[in-house]
Formats: structure tokens, sequence, C-alpha cells
């Protein structure tokens, strides 16, 4: 059975908060606020929204949000595990609702405050053995051992993949110049106007040797994105709406939110070589017919894997896709073009699924020539989203 | 001399699924879960079997000798129950199960795939103790 929304719904509006180290206000206000500007921008009010999706991780209260915001009815709801890896399963839901008419105007959000609030990159013991279903199982058999961030759990399984590949930091951070290449250019990114260079990265602190230095990890970031979603025939009255051509979730077998320490070979990620079959299938389309590419870049390693996970590059191919410039502006294939997770910012996954959005509107600060079809990947999540 | 940590390693969380390898590790025993029907040995436990849906437990020892199947040198963030760097790796076990735990009695830099690692154990805080692993032959 296919997981395919094949071109039933889309994106009909986007918003978002800025993106900063201190919000100063609640993460039900940082919904609020860009929910709000979604619905602006799709041209609808909070009275027609009937469905409302985000992540199970997010501490935002369904019935606050609708009293704030003032939602009637809500028809359809739900939360998607596994933390930012399941970032893009809000499509697959929010699609699967509307496709089934369970719903017609779906919200879905996520609101962080990453930075001000509650840190993932914080060295924390905590007292229960996971964290808000979040898939973060793992983490019971990793506190006593202090491997106690999401960092930390995958740069094991990066280890395994330098190792097995012969790829080295520097591989990863020839990754991460042209992320910042990009997000410099990006007003709304934490680092515009800062790009680096491969000295620059390499100077840079090792926050887990040999996998990850300071610069090859995403922004703690506050601030939160929102998307809504209805039924394609009824986008067509909508300004600018964007296609979901498929979506697709898969891959939670063996892994936990940030690795997967059980599966008989780490080099490989076996979830987003799952997630991709099933998004591919049947919606007609290739991966060479990508314009553009999100890649959940939470940790450098991860953009390199996925690509290979997804079948975008060969096994171990990764580093030279990325050392001849594919990833770049002049690239085979443009990828995290807003500067991604570790250049704009970490809103966990959603502002990924933003700026795909902005490709295909032609409006992103580091547009793609004729960008008609993104790929956005969260590894275990993942979308495919067109121009109508 | 180098300030050790000021606090001591916390103790596991115990869960009704994971208790008996923590409880054995108190005793000083490296253990895993093997299935009472098929006989299938897995880490970490489970409630079933996956492969025979035997809800029948076994904990059975584990010789303690594997080899490093990955690390990682952990220097940020840091906690103050532990040493920094903290040496994280994943043992492939000589049984075929995989473990994550903490490599100790080696410098950081002296850390490699495929090292040949046998069992210790460190205490922790509340006067318990988890397994560790140690250079093969490395002493006692």
């Amino acid at each position: 059975m296919s997981s395919v929304i094949s071109r039933s719904t889309a994106i009909v509006g986007v918003g978002q908060t800025e993106f900063s180290k201190a919000a100063g206000r609640s993460e039900t206000q940082l919904a609020s606020e860009a929910i709000l500007a979604a619905l602006v921008d799709a041209g609808l009010s909070a009275g027609q929204v009937d469905g409302l999706v985000s992540y199970t991780i997010d501490p935002v209260e369904e019935t606050e949000l609708v009293r704030a915001l003032g939602i009637g009815e809500i028809a359809f709801s739900s939360r998607v595990p596994y933390g930012g890896g399941g970032s893009q399963g809000v499509l697959l839901h929010a699609g699967s609702a509307v496709a089934s008419g369970a719903a017609e105007v779906i919200v879905a959000y996520r609101a962080v405050k990453a930075r001000s609030g509650a840190r993932f990159g914080r060295a924390e013991v905590g007292t229960r053995p996971t964290s808000q279903h979040s898939g973060s199982t793992a983490m019971q058999w990793c506190t006593p051992y202090g491997v106690l961030t999401p960092g930390a759990w995958m740069s094991l399984n990066a280890t395994r993949y330098m190792h097995t590949y012969g790829v080295t930091n520097e591989d990863f951070g020839r990754a991460v110049v042209q992320l910042r290449a990009y997000s410099a250019n990006n007003p709304n990114s934490h680092f515009y106007g800062e790009p680096i260079t491969l000295e620059d990265h390499q100077t840079s602190r090792w926050i887990a040797e040999p996998s990850l230095r300071l610069f090859d990890c995403c922004q703690e970031t506050d601030g939160a994105v929102a998307l809504v979603i209805t039924r394609s025939d009824r986008a067509a009255d909508t300004p600018s709406p964007v296609v979901v051509a498929a979506a697709a979730g898969a891959g939670l077998f063996e892994e936990e939110i940030a690795s997967n320490h059980y599966a008989p070979d780490l080099a490989v990620m076996d979830g987003s070589a799952a997630m991709a079959r099933r998004l591919f299938r049947g919606s007609g389309i290739t991966r060479a017919d990508l314009d553009v590419a999100m890649i959940y870049d939470a940790f450098s390693p991860l953009l390199l894997m996925q690509l290979e996970g997804l079948g975008l590059c060969g096994p171990g191919e990764a580093k030279d896709f990325v050392a001849d410039g594919q990833l770049g502006p002049k690239g085979s294939l443009p990828c995290n073009t807003n500067g991604g997770l570790i250049g704009e910012g970490y809103i966990h996954g959603m502002n990924l699924t933003l700026e795909a959005v902005r490709q295909l509107r032609g409006v992103s600060v580091n547009q793609v020539d004729d960008a008609r079809t993104a790929l956005v990947s969260a590894s275990r999540t993942g979308v495919i989203l067109q121009c109508p | 001399m180098t300030a050790g940590p000021s606090v001591q390693r916390p103790a596991p969380i115990l869960t009704e699924d994971n208790h008996t390898f923590w409880e054995a590790a108190r005793e000083g025993r490296l253990v895993a879960q093997r299935c009472g029907d098929c006989g299938q040995l897995r880490h970490p436990p489970r409630p079933m079997c996956p492969a025979c849906h035997s809800l029948q437990r076994e904990v059975v020892d584990l010789s303690g000798t594997g080899v490093v199947y990955s690390y990682s040198i952990l220097h940020h963030p840091q906690h103050p129950a532990f040493s920094y760097p903290v040496i994280a790796v994943l043992v492939d076990l000589d049984e075929g199960v995989r473990m994550l735990s903490n490599l100790v009695d080696i410098n950081a830099g002296d850390v490699h795939i495929g090292m040949a690692v046998e069992l210790a154990f460190a205490a922790t805080g509340d006067d318990g103790a988890v397994p560790v692993f140690k250079p093969r032959g490395s002493g006692p």
C-alpha cells in the first residue's frame, strides 16, 4: 500500500514569527502569531480552521491554541512522534485527513523556545526514561553514560559512517560552509551576513570528536512556524498555493529520536531509505525531477548521510557530491537554501518546509531558477512539493 | 591531578521493562535478555519477543568481551556528574548484541573502531554500578 498523497492537497498559507535567541513570550503566543500569519497568507479566517496537527514534543496545548485564536469546531487533530524527524509528518497527517474528508482546513504548527527555554543541547540528566513520547526511549540507556544530548546520540552513528566511507570532519565542514553562505544572504537567519570559511569551521571547538565541531550543530532557536493545508480544488481560490505531490513516513523500526544505535549497519540511514521508497513510489516523480531540496540538518553529518539514504547520491558519495558544489546555487541539487537548520535556525524542521514553499513561490532570498519540484526530508518523514 | 566530577554518575532509570539489566549490573554481572521460547538474544530488553511473540523472558550472563563498533569523544556540553571528555562507545559483544557504554582506562586519542574490549564496572551515585568497558588485557 502506498502512503503517497497524490496532489490532492495543498499548502495554501505559511506563517512564522521572527527567529531569535529569546522570544520573550510563551510558545502558545508564538504559535498563535505564526498561525494567524499563515491564515492571512492563505486568505482564510480562524473560524474556517477545523483541524490541528503538530509534534508530540510541542508544548502548546490544542485547547489553549483554539481559545487564543478563536477557532471553532475542531474535527481532526493529531501529533507526530519522533521530534524533528517527524516534522514533515504533519503534512502526511494533514493531507490524509483532508483527502479523507475528516477535515477541510488544517493548521500544522510548531512553536519552540529551544534557546531561552528547554535547550536540546544542554546536558541534563532526566528522571524519566523517555521524553514526551518523542521517540527518546534511548535516554534510559544513555543517561548513566553521559550521552545526554541529541548531538551525542547521533555522533555515535556519524563516527561509524566516517569509518565506513573514509569521511572526515572537513567533509562535513564543506557542507556547512555552503549552508552559511546561504544563510549569510537570509535576513531571517541567525547567521545573516556571517559566512564562514572551511578554516573557520575547522577551528571551531570539538563538541563530539571526530564528527561534530560547534559549527556542525544547528542553532537552538526560539520561534514558530505554521502551515495551512486544504484540498487542492479548494486551494485554487487562494493566492499562492503549493501542491503536496507526495508525503510519506517510515523507518520507525529500531530507531530512536536522533540515532539508531542497534541496527546492523549504522553507516546507512535505513529510515531515510524506507521513507524515500514510499515517497517516490507511485508519485510519478523521480529524483532527477527535483529542483531543490531541504534536508534535515540538525547536525551536518545527517545532511550527508541522508543524501545517501534518500538515494540522491550513492553510498559513500555524499562527500564528493558536497565537495563538487552540488548543494550550492549552481549545483545539481541546491540544498537548504535558507541556510538550513544550521544556518537559519532550528524550528525543529518546519522552517525547512517554509523555505521549500518560498522556492516554489519564487520568493526565496537564494532563489533557484524555475524551481518547480522540491523535496523536504526529515529523514523518516518527507514530502515532495510542487507548483500547481 | 585533574578535578573529579562534583557529583556522581547518575543511577539508571528503572522501568518494568529494563530493570533486569540494571539490577544484574548492581550485582556485578553483565546480562542480556533471552526469549524463553525461541531463544533469541536481545538488548535492550523488551516485554515481547519480536521473533515469536513469546512473553517468556530469561536473563543470561554474557562473557563481557567484544569489540568497539563505534565511539564518540564527548567534549561539550558538560554535566557535573562526568569527567570530560566522556568516551562513549557502542560495543558489539561476542554473543551478538550491541550495548552503549563508556570506555575507561584509555586515553581518548587511542580509541578506535574494532578494538577489543572487556567488561569493567563504574560506580553510580546510588551506590550501584553500571557496566563499562576497558581495553582487553589492560589489567584489573
